[in-house]
């Protein structure tokens, strides 16, 4: 008896903001319905749009290309950042060398290096892995360095107390003590790239779900191909970010937030 | 925390400016030998940042920035504020509304441009919309783990000594959730000032951003398009720089962050 | 009393039976974990019992309040208000001239005089305890409740604070019910021992102190009821 209602609240409380959504769908609907102009569509309109980039096969186009320049720039951002950054924390030193440097560059957005990128690479791929790859570069390096810098001490204690030479204090003691700090790092920069490589794609590109807003809204003001594509950015992220997540949660990266 | 000396109080002077010395040689020396004739040297940008000063345009778009961000930011500060600690004060509103979130975050604001031009027309307002959404995730997101970190003790010693839930908020949750607010705000603040600099690139014609792309395409003028990048980056270290002070004012006043 | 969590059901607390007099200082002692913290949670409100009920004054217990107050370890203390902010917390309902003539006398009665405007950071382990017996008491309520209060302190101060919380309640004379896991605490303190099993928790004995304070901590008969607790317990003599 217990069991059941225990199910069925749980399946109440689950279905909450599901309800919540339809609600919003549902003004949404109404609101559009009064306003006189017809430019922004409804749900209804959003859903045909993303029917209709289907059909035509240009939303798997736009999607691939736009993961691809994100892919691209991010891991190019982590191979790089992520070790210069970990030495960099490690000698305070150098961390006092190029931390002015880091934090001019680091509020720069990214789009504002457009004119150079274009400069560099003209107007294409590699201008947009660019992009990404300074907006991911900078918050990377500061979380590799922050992470090195808060592994207490006394794991450095101890590792040189059981005569851990350099070399194995790095990889026995310094790499486990971050990877919980990285890769959350890595999860809110994967976010950032995201966020990074579509606002460049509406300036500097011409593919890319960036692109197919800007250029749904250019070529006929089809907004109802916009707020899909907006839509899609969103989910997409979400999945970037979910997958991120997971990650976090895998056993042997969790010991980080034991405290619960 | 490694094998070498504590490093002495000139050090803190010495290798940054020993750091940014050889940056600047390099780039000097790299703008010489690669021979380009458009990337200006160190030299044409500082000259060039003169220029700016001395036509007032750099004062008169630093001011139009620091305006839009002001309105984008303190927008979001005061509807995303309140909404944090509501959704933090109950869990069960937060998960209502989380997924919308969730969704809606990971779209880049520039993505909104199209949007935001239907409601505002091109120009200050559609920039300030944009800064607003750029700024408003990350508050309400800081306001609602600030809430829901506070230790259980000081939210049942609250209740214990008969406050009612508004008084709660007001009297505990806030105080003590404030240290990680204020976090939350900086970061938001240095989203905004990505954000207004992405925005003036593509919607206004004013500020920096404008700035920059005015620059490179009123006459390939990249000395002033470097010498803007890098104004966009001083100032934005100094927004953030502001806000440290302000959090350690707060901090050292109060004296505490949480023994975690 | 049983919690339930992630779908399982632990029992915590199985059959207390317990009546504690006006003014009576009753310890609850048991190993950790053993559910002596649920008991006295339960008796402040913030927790409801699954099964039977807490009177206090014949008047069910539903919530918190502040006739009942809960000490918790020092961490209590709200780390944002001074020491006098503390102190007055719970009296924003009184007059201005009032409010202040409390707050001193208790900074004054738990021997915090000359730190009114320092905040809690600046203060040592033994102090902030002392800082939030004061905020209790200023509030005048019926019965304290303590959970481990002295339990982050090194050994020595929590022998000088012992001595202090004594002090307090021979001046104020409320109830207090406390939790503790030092056997030597409880017979130095209490007039009734309520020696609690392993969980899920019953009461195995209740243990009547009649020493008089200050009780000797050498005396014969002090040893005589601690070594009964810890056979009770079911502990060695010889370590």
């Amino acid at each position: 008896m217990q069991d059941e209602t225990t199910a069925k609240t749980r399946l109440r409380i689950r279905l909450r903001p599901v309800a919540f959504i339809a609600v919003l769908l549902v003004l949404w609907e109404i609101g559009i319905r009064r306003q006189p102009n017809h430019l922004l569509p409804g749900p209804w309109g959003v859903i045909g749009g993303i029917a209709d980039l289907v059909r035509h096969g240009l939303l798997m186009k736009d999607v691939v290309a736009s993961l691809f320049r994100v892919t691209w720039g991010f891991v190019l951002a982590v191979v790089l950042a992520i070790p210069l950054g970990l030495a960099v924390g490690w000698y305070p030193r150098a961390e006092m060398a190029l931390n002015p440097i880091l934090q001019i560059l680091r509020p720069i957005s990214p789009l504002a290096w457009i004119p150079i990128a274009i400069l560099w690479f003209g107007v294409g791929d590699l201008a947009a892995i660019f992009l990404i790859f300074l907006g991911c570069f900078f918050p990377l390096m500061l979380t590799a360095i922050n992470a090195v810098q808060s592994i207490p001490a006394v794991y450095v204690n101890a590792g040189r107390n059981f005569g851990l030479s350099s070399a194995a204090l790095v990889y026995r003691v310094l790499y486990p003590a971050v990877v919980p700090n990285l890769i959350v790092g890595l999860r809110i920069t994967l976010g950032i790239a995201w966020l990074v490589v579509v606002a460049a794609e509406m300036i500097a590109v011409s593919s890319g779900l960036g692109f197919l807003i800007v250029d749904a809204r250019n070529a006929g003001n089809r907004y109802d191909l916009v707020l899909a594509g907006m839509l899609i950015i969103g989910l997409i992220g979400l999945l970037l970010d979910a997958g991120m997540r997971s990650l976090e949660k895998v056993k042997s990266f969790r010991w980080g937030y034991s405290e619960d | 925390m490694n094998l070498l000396s504590k490093p002495r109080k000139w050090e803190q002077f010495f290798w940054p400016i020993l750091a940014s010395a050889l940056l600047l040689a390099l780039w000097h020396y790299s703008v010489i030998w690669s021979g380009t004739k458009v990337f200006p040297s160190p030299r044409e940008v500082g000259k060039g940042i003169g220029e700016l000063v001395r036509h007032h345009v750099l004062w008169r778009d630093i001011v139009d920035s620091l305006r839009r961000v002001a309105a984008g930011f303190g927008a979001a500060v005061l509807l995303g504020v309140p909404l944090g600690l509501t959704l933090g004060w109950y869990p069960a509103a937060n998960q209502v509304v989380n997924p919308v979130m969730q969704v809606l975050r990971p779209i880049s604001p520039i993505a909104w441009i199209p949007v935001a031009i239907i409601f505002f027309g091109v120009g200050d307002r559609a920039a300030m919309f944009l800064i607003f959404l750029g700024a408003f995730f990350p508050v309400v997101l800081a306001c609602i783990s600030g809430v829901s970190n506070v230790p259980s003790v000081f939210r049942r010693a609250g209740r214990n000594f008969g406050l009612t839930a508004p008084q709660l908020l007001a009297k505990v949750l806030l105080p003590a959730a404030l240290p990680q607010i204020l976090i939350g705000l900086r970061i938001a603040l240095g989203i905004a000032w990505l954000v207004v600099v992405a925005a003036e690139m593509i919607a206004v014609d004013s500020g920096l951003g404008y700035l920059v792309i005015d620059s490179r395409n009123s006459g390939k003028r990249y000395d002033l398009v470097v010498a803007a990048i890098l104004m966009i980056g001083v100032i934005g270290l100094v927004l953030d720089l502001a806000f440290r002070r302000l959090e350690k004012l707060h901090s050292v006043r109060w004296g505490f962050r949480f023994e975690s | 009393m049983i919690f339930e969590r992630d779908g399982k059901s632990t029992h915590v607390l199985n059959d207390i039976n317990l009546e504690v007099g006006n003014g009576e200082f009753v310890c609850l002692l048991g190993p950790s974990g053993c559910g002596k913290t649920t008991l006295l949670n339960a008796m402040a409100g913030f927790l409801s019992p699954t099964s039977g009920e807490i009177k206090v004054n014949g008047e069910a217990v539903r919530k918190p309040d502040p006739r009942r107050i809960f000490v918790f370890q020092e961490r209590g203390v709200f780390p944002w208000l001074t020491v006098e902010g503390n102190i007055g917390f719970g009296l924003s309902k009184l007059a201005r001239a009032e409010r202040e003539k409390r707050i001193a006398h208790y900074v004054k009665m738990v021997g915090l005089e000359g730190f009114e405007k320092a905040y809690p950071q600046e203060l040592s382990g033994g102090m902030k305890q002392r800082l939030e017996v004061a905020r209790a008491l200023a509030v005048n309520p019926d019965m304290l409740l303590l959970d481990e209060p002295f339990g982050a302190l090194d050994s020595i101060t929590r022998l000088i604070m012992r001595g202090e919380l004594l002090r307090i309640w021979e001046a104020e004379r409320k109830t207090i019910v406390f939790v503790t896991h030092d056997i030597d605490e409880a017979v130095q303190l209490a007039d009734r021992v309520v020696v609690m099993s392993a969980r899920p928790a019953t009461i195995r004995q209740i243990v009547n102190i009649d020493i008089a304070h200050p009780r000797d901590i050498s005396s014969p008969r002090y040893l005589q009821l601690r070594d009964g607790i810890f056979q009770q317990i079911g502990l060695a003599h010889k370590v």
